[in-house]
């Protein structure tokens, strides 16, 4: 038995997640050509690298495929229900910092805060017959935001790409998507509510808490965790 | 795990009782589709229901929702063929989506009991809830009642603008913007800056940015006047609002509470219609056979579940189970039948209507833990 690592297979993550491990003496790389979805771990014996899409380890931690996972902390809370029941945050990562938020055109000089959205779906349905359209791809978390904080008359409508060109293209009325420095938002003629903040997420280290673990693995778990400083 | 150590059979077996007892009442046992098209929830409910139902979908008929109760296809039924009065009885699966906790089912069967008759509400009223007091006797549980028609009085006599007494009755299903609202209209809320900033510009539009989307410019400016208005508008009284509280926290039994209420028509009167029909309706309980005394009354019961029911309210809850969810449920939804009449083309086909469901599964873990 060995520890699986399930590691965000492309880009940027990939790579600062390979560097923050290179840090702290863990040497995470890809084995083999470009192509290849094979990892190898140096430094320390019994943990196994599994490269995949950040979306899926969410899932694959949940399951308890892998033990350990880097992802973002909005796919976690998005794609599992009770998730701290079912993995355990173990560090930030200090990366991959994005923000949940909700933004609107900035035509609408009216609507500053979730109340006014509120108001404004109101006035939307009744003047178009049809509830107020928000394109996101973070549907759990966006409808529980919204519910919680009492705002009614909307819809939700999925959108798993270009989510900030859903307006002007008339599929939508408002977004619900992750930013970062807030560029194409502006870009794209919209502006976030001042209450719009849904969820502040980075790149995680996240353990499962359902995975099962024989001694010696909970031994190189341990040790893991001593020498990423995080114990 | 409240359902998962009774059997299916058991669980059947239970619920045909039930509903010949029901049948026995005088209803008629009628069935739904376990499919329903989504569309139709999602306008009454809002997107909330997605958290609390299943969703899928085809490429021919779109979204279908896992029926996650009986009340809505029953009253489109009634409203299409039913003859009146109808009392109608039913038993089957719902579905419920569980988000959050595991213990909770998220399939279990539904016996329910629905009356259509605008002859006399209140014995309409007292005939559902003794019917199925009398099913759960023996069970121990406590009953709540409410009402959510003395509420929607108080709101709809409030003086201030109609705006926002519309405002405030779109959202007594949501207290706690129901809150915020109140706070705002009573000046007790500061204004936000950008709404002060907002009504202090001379070009409201000046950083606007190009017009984009379907929500049009004039739109917005409708809505910037309609601030205005509402800035202008003198805040809601000290009094009022005092009054609203007072209402709002009347929880005691029946004869108290009528009391209560009372009091509080002095100088509410909006809710007087109201409270009378409480008494009707305890009048009527009282000729079945209810122990009115001592049955509860909250004012704010059912305002957080409940969102189709506008008058009547109740629940029967284990006490000492705070894990099990009511064991049955429910109240008038006379607007339901007036929205989905008027979505069907038939808004004259509205009828009061009164009804309620049993968790049959509930009912026998409670029996296994007492025996």
């Amino acid at each position: 038995m060995t520890i699986k690592l399930g590691v965000p297979s492309k880009g940027r993550l990939m790579e600062k997640t390979f560097d923050w491990f290179g840090a702290r003496g863990i040497a995470l790389s890809r084995a083999g050509s470009e192509r290849e979805y094979a990892g190898a771990v140096d430094g320390i014996d019994g943990v196994e690298l599994v490269l995949l899409s950040a979306g899926e380890i969410p899932r694959e931690l949940a399951a308890g495929r892998i033990q350990l996972g880097v992802t973002g902390t909005d796919l976690v809370r998005e794609k599992l229900g009770a998730w701290d029941s079912v993995v355990e945050e173990i560090a930030p990562l200090g990366f991959g910092h994005a923000d949940l938020i909700i933004a609107v055109p900035a035509l609408w000089v009216d609507v500053d805060t979730l109340d006014d959205l509120d108001a404004a779906a109101a006035a939307f349905r009744a003047r178009h017959g049809m509830r107020l359209r928000i394109a996101t791809k973070y549907h759990r978390l966006v409808r529980d935001f919204l519910r919680e904080h009492g705002v009614a008359d909307y819809q939700l409508v999925d959108s798993q790409g270009a989510t900030e060109g859903t307006v002007k293209n008339e599929t939508a009325e408002a977004v619900a998507d992750i930013t970062s420095t807030g560029d194409t938002l502006r870009a794209n003629h919209l502006k976030v509510l001042s209450d719009g903040l849904i969820l502040k997420s980075q790149a995680t280290l996240f353990r499962a808490r359902r995975a099962e673990c024989s001694k010696d693995d909970r031994a190189v778990m341990a040790d893991l965790l001593v020498r990423l400083k995080v114990d | 795990m409240p359902d998962q150590t009774i059997s299916k059979a058991a669980e059947r077996a239970c619920a045909a009782r039930l509903r010949a007892r029901f049948e026995a009442a005088g209803a008629e046992v009628v069935d739904a589709p376990m499919l329903l098209p989504a569309e139709t929830l999602l306008d009454l409910y809002g997107e909330d229901i997605r958290a609390r139902a299943y969703i899928t979908s085809d490429a021919l008929r779109g979204e279908q929702m896992l029926r996650p109760d009986f009340t809505v296809p029953v009253v489109q039924m009634h409203m299409q063929e039913g003859a009146e009065p109808a009392r109608y009885t039913y038993s089957g699966e719902v579905f419920r989506r569980q988000e959050d906790d595991a213990a909770r089912a998220n399939e279990y069967l539904q016996v329910g009991y629905e009356v259509f008759d605008r002859e006399n509400p209140a014995a309409a009223d007292a005939e559902v809830f003794a019917l199925i007091s009398d099913l759960l006797d023996g069970l121990y549980l406590r009953a709540a009642t409410g009402d959510i028609g003395i509420l929607t009085a108080a709101v709809q006599g409030l003086r201030t603008t109609e705006r926002r007494r519309a405002a405030l009755m779109r959202h007594i299903w949501r207290p706690r913007r129901f809150r915020a609202l109140i706070d705002r209209y009573a000046g007790r809320s500061p204004v936000p800056e950008a709404r002060a900033a907002l009504l202090a510009a001379s070009d409201p539009f000046k950083d606007a940015g190009p017009e984009i989307g379907l929500r049009s410019r004039g739109e917005v400016a409708a809505r910037i006047a309609i601030l205005h208005e509402d800035a202008a508008a003198a805040p809601l009284s000290g009094e009022e609002v005092a009054l609203l509280d007072a209402l709002l926290a009347v929880r005691e039994t029946i004869p108290n509470a009528l009391e209560h209420l009372h009091d509080l028509s002095v100088d509410l009167p909006a809710i007087s219609p109201a409270v009378s029909r409480i008494e009707a309706r305890a009048e009527a309980m009282e000729a079945r056979g209810i122990a009115v005394d001592t049955l509860e009354f909250e004012a704010s019961y059912g305002r957080t579940q409940m969102e189709y029911y506008d008058g009547f309210v109740f629940g029967f809850h284990a006490e000492g189970r705070p894990d099990l969810p009511p064991v049955a449920t429910g109240g008038r939804y006379d607007a339901l039948t007036r929205r989905l009449g008027a979505a069907a083309g038939h808004p004259e086909r509205e009828i009061p209507a009164v009804g309620g469901v049993i968790r049959p599964a509930l009912m026998l873990t409670l029996e296994e833990a007492g025996a």
